[in-house]
């Protein structure tokens, strides 16, 4: 049995070119020869495989050609064209699991083409211009309301507003852009990217946020239904997953993602605490991310410890091994059974080994404590229905999320839903693109027709 | 080790790679590095009339065709022969041959078409001890504007011409290096032979425009707001050099005819191509320029090994070994079938063979089956063109499978039809009756 020690939380554990380094690009940008090397190994593929992979279907082989033949903002409208947020999903989409997997130079040589770095690249050069590559059709005097200006709200404001209809995003936070903005880990889209996109997206005229209104607090779905044509819910997961473990509302005991939001919006990383043990419960990308977020802060030891084995992880091959590069221990098949608490804090975490049995997880009855200054959730976001339940208009949920058809519609009429909050593809940035851009069509038809 | 040592036109050299009258043999400094990397022999660059030497622009000279990854596949240039004094090089010339005395030197000659320009200057080379002398009868910028080069080599009469008189006045043996810039390059060929020439060295440069900048709206390379036309060189010329070898090496009159091969020799196996279509000796310059002098231990090694495992004894044993094997199209054989075969397990699916075939060919690749994407060649429709193996990226992932039975289910003929050609083929309103016909006119 460990003997549990006083907490050791302090700010400013590294040097200042430290946090620097630290929190600095991931993956460095290609320089233009660095590009045009890159791109030429593209074989521009006949109905690439690439592309099928992509949520948003960009038009991969066509974009990477026109940055070999010098025309990147051409391969950005390309780009765009299909994933407004093209320049943030090429920071942080595994591409290891989408487009960079199915390349067919993965199977030829296991070194698929860069395709998230060209991406990069090209939209990079377009956004360093200042120019909206699209215009507003001409005004059509339709109102849209979009709740939530994360990936799949921006992305359908930005269809619409093409469209020529005019659109009002409500968000409850105080800036827009989600978890681009609060969520995703700060090395991948550092230098205020978040906030640049946004405005690049919202330059292209007619849309309005609002930021601060939260629905079902501020304001009540069957008022925008009233004084809109159409509704666009992306409100994301904004509830999180419970332990269900006495404790864990003590101090010692955080959500990773609140933790990730803080770190995201601090002005000075030397300033934001951090524990010199760290556990991390959960095994997806949030688990990793505040992991490897809190090694670069600082933390001595920062455990994962995830209740399945390693293939049944959330987090791809090639997250495990950011982890494990950045010192991170990764433990499997090991669920919390109790948190340490001491003096009203928590303290530690006692753990009980599982065993996969025919699918099911089953308990061993053996277990381990695990010292922790700093215990993240890190188990999953979940929706808060209670935002746009009402009384007699009711959205379908499925699996814990609101049910959509292919076009991205709910049960309601006039309301489309996409992203997170949406039962759809994966939560990812650019599946919420993809069910923006989907959801913004299906309304312009909508709207049109009628 | 093979025994790579070759003999052309009496000339001998320790192997048949040379390096080509160009600026890699523009002076001694260069010459001895290369000689120092095992280089068999060099043409010195082209030397002029006795006098003020020829002025280069001062400004870029080359310009270049890149293929993928930047690789230079084609090189085209402005310059001229060499602009040093005519002193200065046959001295060095001398020094390097005293020095070097295994190694072939030859001397590229350029004076005006007169004859005592000629007999002047081979005077002068015939006293440095040079092996022999090339006539540059082929750069097709500058000097031809000058009544030189190709200005020469375009006309068989004034070939002819030159060439008797070189061969009147030195013993040395008298090589004459032809343009490319000509309709059929058998004229020429057979005009250096008439005038009494030891052998041809070809080809020298394309004539060329490499780019145009669309920003100025110049040619490149672009000299102060303009541009002029240039001569092409590189791998990229290889083909049109390597036909008008085989030309040469199987034309009734200049067969045996001895070929020096030029024209972007970058490899030990272009060098065996050239020699196979009969070239004696090969000569490099753009891949020398490309990569500096070093690329020749490829060559040697390569070319050694290669006749090690085929088991030549000399290099004479592969020149001209292809040559039988070049005829005209009218003496192919019709009735050969070969249909394309992919390997599954090769194949990275990348599908450019089913889109080459489905848009510019015969639609006889599939893109699917079964619903899951899977490129297979359709025998029913495949005609053997060759295009898919060209455009797939796996090396050997599609090959042409001669068919020697059965029946081609596109034309339902059997596979197994005896050799016959165009010239008696019944949509041929000229075919003669099948009794008269061999598979090529017998010499
Ligand atoms: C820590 C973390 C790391 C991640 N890393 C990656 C990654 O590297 N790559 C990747 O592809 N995906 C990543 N994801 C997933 C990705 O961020 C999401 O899938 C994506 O942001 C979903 O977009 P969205 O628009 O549906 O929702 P969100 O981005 O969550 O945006 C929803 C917006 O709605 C607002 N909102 C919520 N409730 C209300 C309400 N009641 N009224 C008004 N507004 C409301 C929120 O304030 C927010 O701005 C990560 C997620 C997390 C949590
Ligand atoms: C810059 C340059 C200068 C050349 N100068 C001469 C020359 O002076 N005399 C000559 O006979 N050929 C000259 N050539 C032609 C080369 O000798 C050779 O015939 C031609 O480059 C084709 O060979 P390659 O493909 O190996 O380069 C020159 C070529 C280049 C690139
Ligand atoms: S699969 Fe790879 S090679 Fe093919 S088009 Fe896509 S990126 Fe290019
Ligand atoms: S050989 Fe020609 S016709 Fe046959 S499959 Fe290939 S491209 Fe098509
Ligand atoms: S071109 Fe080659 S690798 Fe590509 S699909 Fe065809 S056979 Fe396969």
């Amino acid at each position: 049995m460990s003997t549990i020690s006083a907490p050791d939380i302090a700010s400013g554990r590294l040097a200042p070119e430290d946090y620097r380094a630290n929190f600095g690009d991931i993956h460095p940008p290609l320089d233009r020869h660095q590009a045009l090397v890159e791109s030429d190994r593209c074989y521009f593929c006949y109905d690439a495989p690439c592309v099928a992979a992509c949520p948003t279907s960009i038009d991969i082989p066509l974009f990477i050609r026109q940055i070999r033949t010098e025309n990147p903002k051409g391969a950005a409208e390309t780009i765009l064209s299909q994933n407004i947020l093209g320049g943030m999903c090429a920071r942080v989409c595994p591409t290891e699991t989408l487009c960079e997997e199915a390349c067919v130079r993965e199977a030829a040589e296991g070194k698929p083409v860069k395709i998230g770095l060209l991406q990069r690249f090209a939209t990079d050069v377009l956004m360093e211009t200042g120019e909206q590559p699209f215009v507003r059709a001409p005004s059509t005097g339709r109102r849209v309301a979009v709740v939530g200006a994360g990936p799949a709200g921006l992305a359908a404001a930005h269809r619409l507003a093409m469209h020529g209809h005019d659109v009002v995003i409500y968000d409850a936070r105080p800036k827009p852009g989600g978890l681009n903005e609060y969520g995703i880990a700060a090395y991948k889209a550092p230098d205020g990217f978040a906030g640049a996109e946004v405005d690049f997206i919202l330059s292209i005229g007619g849309i309005t946020v609002e930021n601060g209104k939260a629905l079902g607090r501020d304001i009540a779905l069957s008022e925008l239904r009233g004084a809109y044509d159409a509704v666009f819910l992306g409100m994301g997961l904004a509830g999180v997953n419970a332990l269900g473990l006495d404790g864990e509302e003590l101090p010692g005991a955080e959500d990773a993602v609140d933790y990730i939001g803080r770190l995201r919006q601090t002005d000075d990383l030397a300033a934001l605490p951090v524990g010199r043990r760290i556990v991390v419960i959960g095994g997806g990308m949030t688990a990793v991310d505040v992991a490897v977020q809190s090694r670069r802060l600082g933390a001595e030891e920062v455990t994962i410890v995830y209740r399945r084995d390693r293939a049944a992880m959330g987090a791809s091959a090639y997250e495990q091994e950011l982890a494990a590069t950045d010192g991170v221990v990764i433990r499997h098949n090991a669920q919390p059974l109790r948190l340490v608490t001491e003096g009203g804090r928590v303290t530690g975490v006692v753990f009980e080994r599982t065993r996969s049995e025919a699918g099911a997880l089953a308990a061993t009855g053996e277990t381990f404590t695990l010292p922790a200054d700093m215990v993240f959730k890190a188990i999953g976001q979940k929706l808060v229905p209670a935002a746009f339940e009402e009384p007699g208009a009711a959205l379908t949920l499925k699996g814990g999320k609101i049910a959509v058809d292919e076009e991205r519609r709910t049960t309601l009429s006039g309301v489309w839903a996409g992203g997170d909050c949406a039962a759809t593809g994966e939560d990812l940035t650019v599946a919420a693109v993809a069910d923006g851009r989907i959801a913004a069509e299906s309304i312009h038809r909508a709207l049109s027709a009628a | 080790m093979a025994d790579l040592r070759t003999e052309f036109v009496g000339i001998k050299s320790p192997n048949p790679f040379w390096l080509a009258s160009a600026p890699p043999t523009d002076k001694a400094y260069n010459v001895v590095r290369a000689y120092k990397e095992g280089w068999g022999g060099v043409v010195w660059k082209t030397l002029g009339e006795d006098g003020p030497p020829v002025v280069n622009v001062s400004g870029p000279r080359y310009g270049a065709m890149h293929a993928g990854d930047r690789r230079l596949v084609g090189l085209n240039n402005i310059e001229l022969i060499t602009d040093r004094p005519l002193e200065i090089n046959l001295q060095e010339i001398k020094q390097v041959k005293r020095d070097w005395p295994d190694r072939a030197l030859v001397v590229s000659l350029m004076v005006p078409c007169v004859e005592e320009s000629w007999k002047a200057i081979l005077k002068r080379v015939e006293e440095t001890e040079a092996d022999g002398v090339e006539l540059n009868f082929g750069c097709p910028h500058g000097m031809s504007e000058r009544g030189m080069g190709s200005a020469v080599g375009q006309v068989p009469e004034y070939i002819e011409m030159v060439a008797r008189w070189c061969k009147t006045h030195t013993r040395m043996p008298v090589i004459v290096k032809l343009t490319p810039n000509i309709t059929d390059i058998r004229y020429p060929a057979r005009a250096a032979k008439a005038g009494g020439a030891d052998a041809v060295s070809l080809i020298n440069t394309v004539s060329s425009i490499i780019g145009v900048d669309i920003d100025t709206f110049a040619p490149l390379p672009t000299i102060d707001g303009k541009g002029s036309h240039g001569g092409y060189c590189g791998p990229a010329v290889k083909p049109i050099a390597l036909n008008m070898t085989a030309e040469i090496a199987r034309d009734r009159e200049t067969r045996g005819l001895p070929i020096s091969g030029i024209g972007g020799v970058t490899t030990w196996r272009d060098a065996v191509e050239f020699m196979a279509l009969g070239a004696g000796t090969v000569q490099v310059c753009t891949a020398a320029m490309t990569y500096g002098f070093r690329i020749v231990k490829d060559m040697i090694e390569g070319l050694s090994q290669y006749m090690d495992e085929r088991g030549f004894r000399s290099v004479e044993e592969i020149v001209g070994r292809a040559v039988p094997n070049v005829t005209d199209w009218q003496y192919l054989n019709l009735n050969y079938v070969a249909k394309a075969k992919i390997d599954q397990d090769l194949c990275i699916e990348c599908g450019r063979c089913h889109i080459a075939c489905e848009d510019t060919s015969h639609q006889a690749i599939t893109s699917m089956k079964d619903g899951k994407r899977h490129f297979e060649v359709i025998d029913e429709e495949c005609v053997g063109c060759n295009l898919c193996v060209s455009v797939c990226p796996v090396e050997d992932c599609i090959t042409m499978v001669p068919q020697t039975a059965g029946v081609d289910p596109r034309t339902g003929l059997a596979n197994d039809r005896p050799y016959a050609n165009w010239t008696t083929h019944p949509n041929n309103p000229m075919a003669r009756p099948a009794a008269e016909v061999v598979a090529e006119p017998a010499e």
